[in-house]
């Protein structure tokens, strides 16, 4: 039988159980994954099978967020790469960049982001944010006012919050590890 | 040719070769690129037994151009019904079609317009379709106005490809239009570059950073998508955004109106708010007619030989069409990428036959000593289920006792496997072949 015999009737096979292809998205995805170089500092949890939905976690080993614990919930849409993951802030978190429903600003997630990014570069971005949180992209206005004009309150802040403390009558998630 | 030349014959008088004419000309004489001596000009045969597709937003061009252009067996894919927003373009529809399928009414339509042809339509999904339905033509015009689609169709026609079959590959011609942009491209499936390919070519979705919507909106499109991503999550996030849904439509204008009034900016309405959140970009009758014709030009070419076509492998293949600042056009060649993940090397399913009987062990042990793979450490995957992963050590110890079972037990015949390497930057997929 030579190879292309076979194919038809490994094809014919498949579509008379409905056998499912991988999509383009898939296979994107899974490529990104197989290949990740996460940090130390960067844990993904995902279900063996889920390719859509995952987490990554965060622990910042320098900078204000030291010593915190911050998740994010990734969704791959179908039209992925064409579109961004959906990215979300599991935690309610104080941050100028995050916002306390957990939206994130970072121009690779929306403005700036392109097909061949992968979910590397999105990973380290994140990262970044804690390593340098950048008060000339408010989501968090408060935080960012802190940022901008009192820095050590900024701090005092931050590990406030991590600790699961009260910031200006608003209370946030304990990240620490 | 004469500005007189150019009227349309009248009802009543097809059948007579007069007709085609000017078609005549076009396919008997030797053109400017033709070789004498090895080339052979098409014929209306030629075009009247290939049966062609067309499908998608540029159906109406795309039809007319096609059934003028001599085709006469045409099937047409539409899975959308006549709004009244779209008479004002799509020329083959009235308003006392409006609720219809659209590609019943553009093919009954253009069946008693053009005597002879015969047009077939389905009203449905381009993705209802399997390969059988799909092989029947001799090429694909498709005019789909989402990236989804488009890429559906691509990866379907790049799979069907069998190299020891030449009929096996049907060429797709793409075109789409945005505004005032727009692009016509030819692809032969595996041969040339492919839509995943060109993936970057589209525009991106015009985002605006989100802190501008959070903080500092200047526009009122910034105060709807404000709506339509953060005060939807904050408020409805256990509803899902059905964006046909007019409550929910009528939830964001409110909201996005508030905003609106708060940050002093004006102009927000119903269907902005609906334009915003559905994406939707003003389609205009002239750039879908440019773009349609190009697309249905290179099919004629494309069949009859008339002239160099876009898209022959090796040559440009891409014609990009901007309008909205003064005219402008370029056609190029855009190179296959090897890491495609739809048609390049790595992506195409290779038949791999394997021993239902054997454990997946064995088979894991096999992959090493496969020459195109020689996989030491080799994660596998089925659409349905992760295998055996090695990526990660839990993953591994997850899938572990996965290596004793029998790979029928795993996996089922015509089922894709993936295999992948964390060594290698390559993936491989197989379509499961039993070993009789
Ligand atoms: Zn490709």
């Amino acid at each position: 039988m030579n190879d292309k015999k076979q194919q038809k009737d490994a094809e014919a096979a498949a579509a008379a159980s409905g056998k499912k292809k991988f999509s383009a998205a898939d296979l994107r995805v899974i490529k990104d994954l197989e290949h990740l170089s996460l940090s130390d500092t960067m844990e993904l949890k995902r279900e063996l099978d889920n390719y859509k939905n995952f987490s990554l976690a965060i622990n910042p080993d320098e900078g204000m967020y030291k010593g915190g614990h911050f998740e994010f919930a990734f969704e791959i849409k179908p039209t992925f790469p064409y579109d961004a993951p959906k990215v979300r802030c599991k935690q309610k978190i104080y941050h100028p960049n995050i916002d306390l429903e957990g939206n994130v600003c970072l121009n690779i997630l929306r403005e700036d982001w392109k097909p061949v990014l992968n979910l590397n570069a999105i990973f380290v971005g994140l990262q970044f944010l804690f390593l340098e949180p950048n008060a000339s992209d408010p989501l968090n206005k408060e935080a960012a006012e802190d940022l901008k004009h009192n820095r050590e309150g900024f701090k005092r802040n931050v590990r406030a919050a991590m600790g699961g403390g009260n910031v200006k009558g608003e209370s946030f998630d304990r990240v620490m590890k | 040719m004469a500005a007189a030349d150019i009227a349309f014959l009248p009802n009543g008088s097809e059948g007579t070769r007069a007709r085609w004419k000017y078609l005549d000309k076009v396919l008997d004489r030797p053109g400017p690129f033709t070789d004498p001596d090895s080339f052979v000009p098409g014929n209306h045969e030629t075009l009247e037994r290939a049966k062609v597709l067309g499908a998608g937003g540029l159906g109406c061009e795309i039809l007319k151009n096609l059934a003028l252009s001599g085709f006469k067996d045409i099937h047409v894919i539409d899975m959308d019904t006549i709004d009244v927003s779209n008479l004002n373009r799509q020329f083959l529809f009235r308003a006392a079609d409006v609720g219809k399928y659209k590609a019943e009414v553009a093919a009954a339509f253009v069946e008693k317009r053009v005597k002879g042809v015969q047009i077939t339509p389905y009203c449905g999904k381009i993705q209802d379709k399997d390969e059988e339905y799909y092989k029947q033509f001799a090429l694909i015009v498709c005019g789909l106005d989402s990236i989804e689609a488009r890429r559906w169709i691509n990866s379907m026609l790049v799979g069907m490809v069998d190299g020891n079959d030449p009929d096996s590959l049907k060429p797709l011609i793409d075109g789409g239009t945005e505004g005032f942009k727009g692009q016509a491209r030819v692809i032969f499936p595996t041969m040339t570059s492919c839509i995943e390919c060109q993936l970057d070519m589209h525009a991106p979705r015009a985002a605006v950073p989100l802190c501008t919507l959070a903080t500092i909106p200047r526009q009122p499109q910034h105060c709807i998508e404000w709506a339509h991503i953060i005060a939807w999550e904050e408020e409805r996030k256990e509803i899902t955004l059905d964006t046909d849904d007019p409550e929910h439509i009528t939830w964001l204008f409110q909201k996005a109106s508030k905003r609106a009034e708060e940050f002093n900016i004006p102009g927000v309405t119903y269907s902005m708010t609906q334009g915003v959140v559905k994406n939707i970009i003003p389609a205009i009758a002239s750039t879908n007619a440019i773009v349609a014709a190009s697309c249905c030009n290179e099919a004629f070419k494309l069949l009859t030989n008339a002239n160099p076509f876009l898209g022959f492998p090796g040559t440009d293949n891409y014609m990009m069409y901007t309008g909205d600042e003064s005219v402008y056009t370029y056609t190029f060649e855009h190179q296959k990428k090897d890491d495609c993940p739809v048609c390049g090397e790595e992506a195409l399913a290779r038949p791999l036959e394997i021993d239902p009987e054997a454990t997946l062990q064995e088979f894991v042990d096999s992959l090493a000593e496969r020459p195109e793979a020689q996989l030491k450490t080799p994660s596998i995957r089925t659409t349905e289920k992760s295998l055996y992963i090695q990526s990660a050590a839990d993953y591994e110890r997850m899938t572990r006792p996965n290596l004793e079972k029998k790979m029928k037990d795993l996996t089922a015949e015509g089922e894709e496997m993936l295999v992948s390497d964390k060594a290698f930057p390559t993936m491989f997929k197989y379509v499961v072949v039993w070993k009789r």
